[in-house]
């Protein structure tokens, strides 16, 4: 269920990487754990997020997460789309429903991060959330 | 002989469906009639000029008396109050409301008084605020208190802004607030908002502070520490004197979050626990209405050390017994708030403790206490206790069981609304999952609570057989589960007169 | 007890079905040490009449009788028995916040027509469901735009509530907020030039209040285009809401926030009372506050439930807009009774009364010789009055005449001396406002015969 192409965080993020772009969403897991999503806070093009920081939310009918940056490095795009159908997010979460794009990347950054099946595991293990 | 009949349908009276006000209004309607005006009248276009007159305040209803009272009657009945019934809203302490209370408030002269009206015409105001915080110092032990705060929040921001002055007074390292994991929301807000920063503690296996924990994380750069007591699974702190020596010794202070008081008047009084400084909640210990979500009332006692920066200003009484507003307060943190706090509720409070008098009030807490002690008992084996600790006025289920069904503690809840019951409190404390926090007061009696247990056992047996019964619940209701992702996405905060509310109404 | 509905014969059946001895074993996890020895020093048990005898004998030594000509924040109006009956319904005022919004829809359903009167009132697009009271509404309205503009600098009009202002400064204390105060000129009305002297890029918002503290309206659209082209935001603050039914509403403004109190909700020595907190669709999501919004329920119908929740400290705790946990729910729920019967006519009607009253007693003190108006600027239902002799004296001369003659304002502007603020309602009569000018009268005549107290010849006192 979980696209092989994607590299996943510990805390439920996603990240595609084509080239020196890297397209940033968050996983069906963390939509599921949320519930219906109401809202999405993302950073404007041109911000600089950073690795293992929040660059924005997601809230929920009664939470809010924050969502953290696998990269470093200045937000090329930003998906305007979502923004005003947050929904999205609870139907299309691996696909049209992507957050950001940060462009351009070390791509060596995301060494570290998790393979699908490595993250399907972390799921089947009692990820923390 | 038949008669004609434009009522072709039955359908349900208007009662189970009352438009919005503005919706029930025709032109040419007022609700009051002003006597005649004694004095010439004003024109107000000359008078204000163009720049400050307003034609027409739109929007605004046009009703008759009779339209209001029925209008807002009919929105009461699709209510749920403590007079209705058990009202198990654990951390909310909803305990009867004495109408005696209602009756002194509205007194000509209490109510009515102004307050920068000259101290020798409000002398009776002023009493009533000074015997409210005599008494209030007797039951908590401490020995200064400001009813200034208007409410529980508020207290403990001033409580917070209280510590900080003290202890920028003698030095100005300290940035962090400890708070145990099980606190409630409104702690760590009150926190960020008197300029520190929040350090979450983690609670021991049985849910209370951990003392290796703690005195690890009371470094020289903490003010302090924020803890309810008993906590918010309604377990006492029996080592509250070892916490607070622990706060003490790095030099900061203890913070204790009253909510929970309900448990301890006339038991055991805070001031000797070691704490410094607490708020009282006297919507909660002191009866004071909930008024469907306020005006609550947060009085903030201290000890002698903190005095000095209480809020302006202070009721004091002369030797000769007449009483003042001292506002010459060198060190004070100023004001919370505008005027003398919620005076309104002082009296209402004041009035319950003259009520019951001392072994009332002991008597109030020993039956909140059993009554708590009562209902979990006996729900032991249906639902999941997480702590097994004694409790005192309050006890804390897990959902765990009944979640294998994929029911949750919101879907139970919703559920003893068709038993005619209040929902316990949802979801708090964080450290319990699918908490289902149940605090029947001193106000259920066991016949109400006897009903209650089978309400709450025959839910479990439900969840087992029937679980979509209990995941649609309530079935009784008015209207049954509202969208309410729909309306944080799209929000409708205002009725227009035409647009996305009237679309609402053509569903209705 | 009489609030007590177990016997002792219940408790005794409950402790043998818990399978404990005692009530006393219950409280045994409180160490010794800890507990209560004795009983604790309070009255009681008093039984109804003499509770009511207590609060009677307090009631007794009050300002009752007299005429109150004070305002500054907190007005004597006539309410409607009507709202008490309402309230007193068990329904409303034992309820607790409409968590569970199948079970209290006729809480939801009246604050989502309070939001809906308050914002149309205002001329904004949405208002929150009620905060504390007028002062903390201010403060969290100034905290509100320090969020919104990121910037830490408020500039407080020092027209604004001297105790609205101490209160943002409470809070500012702490949070490195640098206040600063923009005077006042000779109209009453905040100095524009001074203003915008004081306005930086580092300024989140400018306060000001309408009618102002002197009772005097300002010009909300100058200061809304001075306020704005520094790139702040314009706070509101309107402490006499009544004024709106028949003043333009300060639509410039980016928060409205300010005082229900003079809505049906008793003076009641200062509280417990409703602040209202407006403004634009855009800033919602910074609101404090409890919102309601409209719903569907699984069958389509309207309903109401809190809504825009994850502002608040329960979800986002040390995030959260605001620590407030609650709203002043009843007493907001008095003010929709109390507006929902003037209606649309009845509230200009009042509104209009007020201002033919006040503008009565202005007159009247101003044709007092060595008495004066000294603002020109429009005002509504208070205004400043400059007292022909000293202030206490006539103060204290008014009082015998069982007539509150209003705020000395020199405890708040030491340089107005022998200044009142007088507030005058549809509760003071003719008959009381004509006494209270006699009072005036008399005191300048007194004048004639004897230097003013602090060394001013009654010639320079004297109106111009």
């Amino acid at each position: 269920m979980y696209p092989q192409e994607f590299l996943y965080t510990k805390e439920h993020e996603w990240v595609r990487v084509d080239g020196t772009t890297a397209t940033i969403g968050i996983t069906d897991h963390a939509q599921k754990e949320l519930g219906d999503i109401v809202f999405i806070e993302l950073p404007k093009v041109g911000t600089h997020v950073t690795a293992k920081e929040s660059f924005g939310t997601v809230e929920s009918v009664k939470a809010v997460s924050d969502v953290y940056s696998p990269v470093n490095g200045p937000v090329s795009a930003v998906n305007t789309k979502l923004v005003n159908h947050p929904e999205m997010l609870n139907t299309d979460p691996h696909g049209d429903a992507w957050l950001i794009q940060v462009e351009p990347i070390d791509r060596r950054e995301t060494e570290d991060l998790m393979t699908a099946e490595e993250y399907e595991a972390y799921l089947e293990a009692g990820a923390s959330h | 002989m038949t008669r004609k009949n434009s009522i072709t349908q039955a359908r349900t009276h208007v009662t189970r469906n009352e438009d919005l006000i503005f919706e029930r209004s025709s032109p040419g309607k007022s609700g009051v009639d002003l006597p005649a005006l004694d004095v010439p009248a004003a024109d107000p276009k000359e008078w204000l000029g163009e720049e400050f007159y307003r034609e027409d305040v739109d929007g605004f209803p046009e009703v008759s008396e009779t339209e209001v009272i029925r209008h807002f009657t009919r929105l009461s009945t699709w209510n749920y109050g403590i007079d209705t019934g058990l009202y198990p809203l654990g951390s909310c302490t909803m305990k009867y409301n004495p109408r005696i209370n209602e009756v002194v408030a509205r007194l000509d002269g209490l109510a009515t008084d102004h307050p920068y009206a000259p101290e020798s015409l409000v002398q009776g105001c002023l009493r009533v605020l000074a015997e409210t915080a005599r008494c209030l110092k007797e039951i908590t032990g401490m020995d200064a208190i400001s009813l200034q705060p208007a409410a529980g929040a508020q207290g403990e921001l001033t409580g917070l802004l209280l510590i900080r002055a003290c202890l920028d007074d003698r030095d100005r390292r300290r940035k962090y607030i400890l708070i145990p994991d099980s606190a409630h929301g409104t702690n760590p807000a009150s926190v960020t908002m008197a300029g520190y920063e929040v350090r979450n503690l983690k609670s021991n296996a049985q849910g209370c502070v951990d003392l290796v924990e703690l005195d690890h994380a009371m470094t020289e750069d903490v003010a302090g520490l924020m803890l309810t007591n008993p906590n918010t699974l309604g377990i006492f702190e029996t080592q509250i004197r070892e916490i607070c020596e622990i706060v003490h010794a790095k030099g900061g202070l203890v913070y204790m979050d009253g909510a929970n008081m309900n448990a301890l008047v006339g038991v055991a009084r805070p001031g000797e626990f070691g704490v410094d400084v607490m708020h009282l909640n006297l919507h909660k210990t002191f009866s004071t209405p909930h008024g469907g979500g306020g005006p609550g009332s947060g009085p903030v006692a201290v000890k002698q050390l903190l005095e000095p920066y209480l809020p302006t200003p202070m009721v004091e009484e002369s030797p000769e017994g007449a009483y003042r507003l001292n506002y010459d307060r060198p060190k004070s943190i100023g004001r919370v708030r505008a005027f003398c706090g919620n005076f309104g509720m002082a009296v209402r409070a004041l009035a319950y403790i003259l009520a019951y008098g001392p072994e009332g009030l002991r008597q109030a807490t020993e039956d909140a206490v059993l009554n708590a002690n009562y209902i979990i008992h006996q729900l032991q084996d249906a639902y999941e206790l997480p702590y097994q600790a004694p409790i005192m006025h309050e006890g804390v289920f897990s959902d765990r069981k009944q979640a294998a069904r994929g029911v949750r503690t919101g879907d139970i809840a919703k559920r003893l609304i068709d038993y005619g019951f209040h929902p316990y409190t949802t979801a708090f404390p964080l450290i319990v999952p699918g908490a289902m926090m149940i605090e029947p007061t001193e106000s259920a009696g066991r016949a109400e609570m006897d009903a209650f247990i089978d309400a709450m056992r025959a839910i479990a047996v439900e969840v087992e057989e029937e679980p979509d019964l209990v995941r649609k619940a309530p079935h009784t209701t008015r209207v049954t589960r509202l969208d309410e992702a729909t309306a944080a996405r799209k929000p409708i905060l205002c009725w227009k007169p035409s647009g996305e509310a009237a679309e609402g109404k053509a569903k209705s | 007890m009489r609030y007590l509905p177990n016997s002792a014969s219940d408790r005794e059946r409950m402790l043998e079905t818990i399978g404990r001895k005692s009530v006393a074993g219950l409280f045994e996890q409180i160490p010794e040490v800890l507990r209560l020895n004795g009983r604790l020093n309070l009255p009681g048990p008093l039984s109804e009449p003499e509770i009511l005898q207590f609060f009677r004998d307090a009631a007794a030594e009050s300002s009752r009788d007299y005429v109150s000509l004070l305002g500054a924040g907190a007005y004597s109006h006539y309410r409607p028995v009507t709202i008490d009956m309402l309230l007193s319904r068990g329904e409303f005022f034992t309820a607790y916040t409409p968590y569970q919004a199948e079970i209290a829809q006729g809480t939801l359903q009246a604050m989502f027509e309070f939001q809906t009167l308050m914002a149309e009132l205002t001329g904004m697009e949405v208002a929150n469901s009620s905060l504390y009271d007028g002062s903390t509404a201010t403060n969290e309205a100034a905290l509100m735009a320090m969020r919104l503009t990121r910037r830490e600098r408020v500039v407080l009009a020092r027209t604004l509530h001297p105790e609205y202002r101490e209160v943002v400064r409470t809070y500012g204390h702490n949070l490195q907020t640098e206040i600063v105060e923009a005077p006042y000129e000779t109209s009453g009305q905040i100095d524009l030039a001074e203003l915008e002297r004081l306005l930086d890029e580092k300024t989140a918002a400018v306060v000001v209040q309408s009618p102002n503290f002197f009772g005097v309206l300002e010009k909300i659209p100058a200061i809304a285009e001075l306020v704005h082209r520094s790139g702040a935001l314009l706070i509101v603050a309107v402490t006499e809401p009544l004024s709106l039914g028949l003043v333009k509403p300060p639509s410039e403004a980016d928060i409205v926030a300010g005082e229900a109190q003079s809505f049906g909700i008793p003076v009641a020595f200062g509280g417990p009372y409703a602040g209202f907190l407006a403004t634009r669709e855009k800033f919602v999501r910074q609101m404090p506050g409890r919102l309601v919004g409209q719903a569907a329920d699984t069958e389509g119908r309207r309903g109401f439930v809190l809504t825009l929740v994850t502002r608040e400290q329960y979800i986002r705790r040390e995030k959260a807009t605001s620590n407030i946990c609650t709203s002043q729910s009843l007493c907001a729920l008095a003010a929709t009774i109390y507006l929902c019967l003037l209606g649309k006519h009845g509230l200009r009607a009042l509104a209009e009364q007020n201002l033919s009253k006040a503008r009565y007693a202005a007159e009247k003190i101003g044709a007092v010789a060595g008495a004066s108006i000294p603002f020109a600027a429009p005002h509504f239902n208070e205004f400043v009055a400059k007292s022909p002799g000293d202030a206490e004296e006539l103060l204290a001369a008014l009082r015998e005449q069982k007539i509150i003659g209003g705020l000395n304002l020199e405890r708040f502007y030491p340089e107005l001396e022998n200044h009142l603020l007088i507030c005058v309602t549809e509760m003071a009569s003719k008959e009381a406002l004509d006494r209270m000018a006699e009072v005036y009268g008399t005191q300048a005549a007194g004048m004639q015969t004897r230097p003013a107290r602090k060394g001013a010849p009654a010639a320079v006192a004297s109106r111009d």
